[in-house]
């Protein structure tokens, strides 16, 4: 498997680790943004193999964990609505709002289904045209581009039985309120290198620049990943704060214009609700007026009690660094990946999930 | 048109005999099967293992194999898995109407041709048909009666301290050979399931020692959540090296792409020992010699510490725990 497995290699990795080692001097803290980074970073044991000069923190890049909980209970009514087939990605399906799930609507006969791609929900549109298909719509710059394509796609098919409910977020602004709030001070930020992908590295200059922060873009692989770290503590080490990418063979400064272009055409900016750190000027993305058609918050009347978050549940404070999953009293003694009781235990990106499955030591 | 299931086939009259005389009868001939009375009586001598297990696989045409040959595999393999030599099995089907005959033919040669492989008879069946959308095509059961020779003692909480893993090949190749056709995701590859009867594997293994502690088949839930029962029942921790973990290059390829570890993904021709370390080696080399454990490997070892729990070295040398499987990984693989 070519691209992957020389990215796993044990004696490479050995020569990043003694690199790390040897050029480490000063105490930082790194964060992570994206949760496939948190992932991979259990799985593979990053943080016990870094010396102890350098902290791990993980950020707020889990779609679906940072979801609020009032528009959950929206996807929910939604699915409720007689004659509204709701689809969406597997993860959704498990994640608590106030009340319900959307599994728990689609046990009481809401017709709830799970699509691996937007084709799909499309498909199923076409197959029900006396029906009302609701995609929702739970990702970042990585996924809103091939829904945004849906919406052109259903468009130009004339499918006017598709809709979506955006709950798609914008990572920058997230960021910015992280270190704006300057609850976890930070010396490097290991870049989402998806989200890169879309919207290039140079998304991320405001943090090198505005804040003297260190950034390098990340693959989601173990060598990628140490990669990173080693860039980073260079530019510690060096007192520089630039924009590096270590991910070449998926990020470019500029990204990808093609799905940056879909993306502005169907989507604008607007405020968005994200859990845990409440609401961030212009970090979701509505449809433009031009497709009003194809939202479902303007077609549907969507009536919802007031939110109400699980009690006890850090989920909120995880996300922003602030705790870890070790600090809540719930996690593995009331809240599991059967009976979660937060998003960050449902998803498979999941800060919560990643502590359960691989052990929480933490890695060290 | 071709030929096609009815419910009258499922109605105990003339249709349903002719079905199971025809269909299962002829094809499954042996001398207890054609008693035909409303049970098969025989004779056995011994201490006993008896199993049962449904298959409700989707699609029931996969690469590799199909419902009836898993039917016989899954059944056989939890009899072997206690150390038994698999002698007789039942056999119900539940078939949605409108199942092609041919489809039916099909799955039951299956069924004859892995039950001849593995040295079973399968002795007493049953058919029912229900109407269409009240089963997905065919749902089958079978049970299984195996004898366990003297002086072997396998069972999952046998694991001692020191004890050798052994892994018998490549992990995952039947899930995802089953993901492959799957409505939705399908996906051409080359691969086929590894669906395969192991009585004949173990009786290999028990030729050669007596100290084999603990055998288990990892099904659903994969190796990782088979090692971790393995460590649960017997109350010992398990660590495992990462890098002598066989995986095909196609199940790679489907578990990076679709998010999936192989680790957790579904094997039907696969088993996982649990050895004294005195003998592990001339177990390995036994299975070597048989084609359904010539990828068999050691691939760990059973440890006092942390008992319940399995960890891993992973490639860069670090450790982390295997947890089992939680949650559906993909539903109705068997």
């Amino acid at each position: 498997m070519r691209f992957v497995v020389e990215f796993r290699d044990g004696e490479l990795a050995e020569g990043l680790i003694t690199s790390i080692r040897r050029t480490s001097k000063r105490k930082v803290r790194f964060m992570e943004f994206c949760g496939g980074h948190t992932v991979s970073i259990f799985k593979y044991g990053i943080r016990q193999i870094l010396p102890p000069t350098i902290e791990m923190v993980s950020g707020p890049g889990c779609p679906v964990c940072v979801t609020a909980t009032a528009d959950i209970d929206k996807a929910i009514a939604l699915a409720l609505i007689p004659g509204v087939i709701v689809t969406t990605f597997g993860d959704m399906l498990k994640v608590p709002g106030s009340r319900s799930s959307l599994q728990k609507a689609r046990a009481g006969g809401a017709d709830v289904r799970t699509v691996y791609s937007t084709l799909d929900a499309l498909k199923i549109a076409t197959e029900n045209p006396d029906k009302t298909v609701v995609f929702v719509g739970v990702g970042f710059e990585t996924t809103a581009p091939t829904v945004a394509a849906s919406v052109l796609q259903a468009s130009e098919q004339n499918i006017r039985n598709y809709m979506v409910l955006s709950l798609h977020k914008v990572c920058p602004p997230a960021i910015r309120s992280i270190l704006d709030a300057g609850e976890v001070k930070l010396n490097g930020l290991i870049c989402p290198g998806h989200v890169s992908a879309i919207t290039g590295s140079n998304a991320w200059e405001f943090v090198a620049c505005g804040y003297g922060i260190p950034c390098v873009v990340s693959g989601f692989e173990p060598l990628d990943i140490l990669q990173c770290v080693e860039m980073l503590v260079n530019q510690v080490e060096k007192r520089e704060s630039k924009v590096e990418i270590a991910y070449r063979r998926g990020v470019t400064p500029e990204g990808n214009l093609q799905a940056l272009k879909i993306m502005e055409q169907v989507f604008e900016p607007c405020a968005a609700k994200w859990r845990g750190m409440g609401e961030i000027p212009n970090s979701g993305l509505r449809l433009r007026r031009e497709f009003t058609q194809y939202d479902a918050e303007a077609a549907f009347e969507i009536k919802t009690e007031p939110a109400v978050e699980p009690k006890g549940c850090l989920c909120g404070e995880v996300l922003r660094g602030v705790k870890t999953p070790l600090d809540c009293r719930l996690f593995r003694k009331v809240c599991t990946p059967e009976n979660p009781v937060g998003p960050c235990m449902v998803s498979s990106e999941g800060n919560c999930s990643a502590y359960y499955l691989y052990g929480d030591n933490g890695g060290r | 048109m071709e030929d096609k299931i009815l419910l009258a086939h499922g109605s105990g009259g003339k249709l349903a005999h002719d079905l199971i005389a025809k269909s299962f009868v002829s094809a499954l001939d042996n001398p207890l099967l054609a008693q035909m009375d409303d049970s098969a009586v025989f004779e056995a001598n011994g201490q006993l293992a008896f199993t049962t297990d449904s298959y409700v696989v989707n699609p029931i045409f996969f690469p590799g194999g199909n419902i009836g040959k898993l039917a016989v595999c899954g059944t056989v393999n939890d009899l072997s898995m206690s150390g038994a030599k698999p002698l007789y099995l039942s056999l119900a089907l539940i078939i949605e109407e409108g199942l092609f005959l041919s489809d039916l033919k099909q799955v039951v040669d299956a069924i004859r041709t892995t039950a001849e492989e593995a040295s079973v008879k399968i002795i007493t069946g049953d058919t029912k048909v229900v109407d269409r959308g009240s089963a997905d095509r065919l749902f089958i059961n079978t049970a299984g009666i195996g004898i366990i020779p003297e002086g072997v003692n396998i069972s999952g909480s046998n694991a001692r301290s020191g004890d050798k893993v052994i892994l018998s090949g490549t992990i995952g190749d039947h899930g995802i050979a089953v993901l492959s056709k799957r409505e939705g995701i399908s996906f051409s590859t080359e691969l086929e399931s590894d669906c395969a009867p192991l009585a004949s594997l173990v009786a290999e293994m028990l030729k050669v020692s007596r100290n084999i502690h603990c055998l288990r088949d990892p099904t659903r839930g994969g190796l990782a959540t088979t090692l971790n029962e393995l460590s649960e029942q017997s109350k010992v921790g398990i660590r495992i090296e990462e890098a002598k973990i066989p995986v095909r290059d196609e199940v790679f390829g489907a578990c990076e792409m679709l998010g999936f570890d192989p680790l957790y993904v579904a094997n039907e021709g696969k088993l996982v020992a649990i050895v004294a370390e005195e003998d592990a080696e001339k177990i390995l080399k036994a299975m070597r010699r048989h084609p359904y454990g010539k990828n068999a490997v050691i691939i760990g070892e059973v440890i006092s510490e942390h008992p319940g729990r399995v960890v891993m070295k992973t490639l860069l040398g670090s450790s982390r725990i295997v947890d089992m499987l939680t949650g559906d990984l993909l539903p109705r693989i068997c």
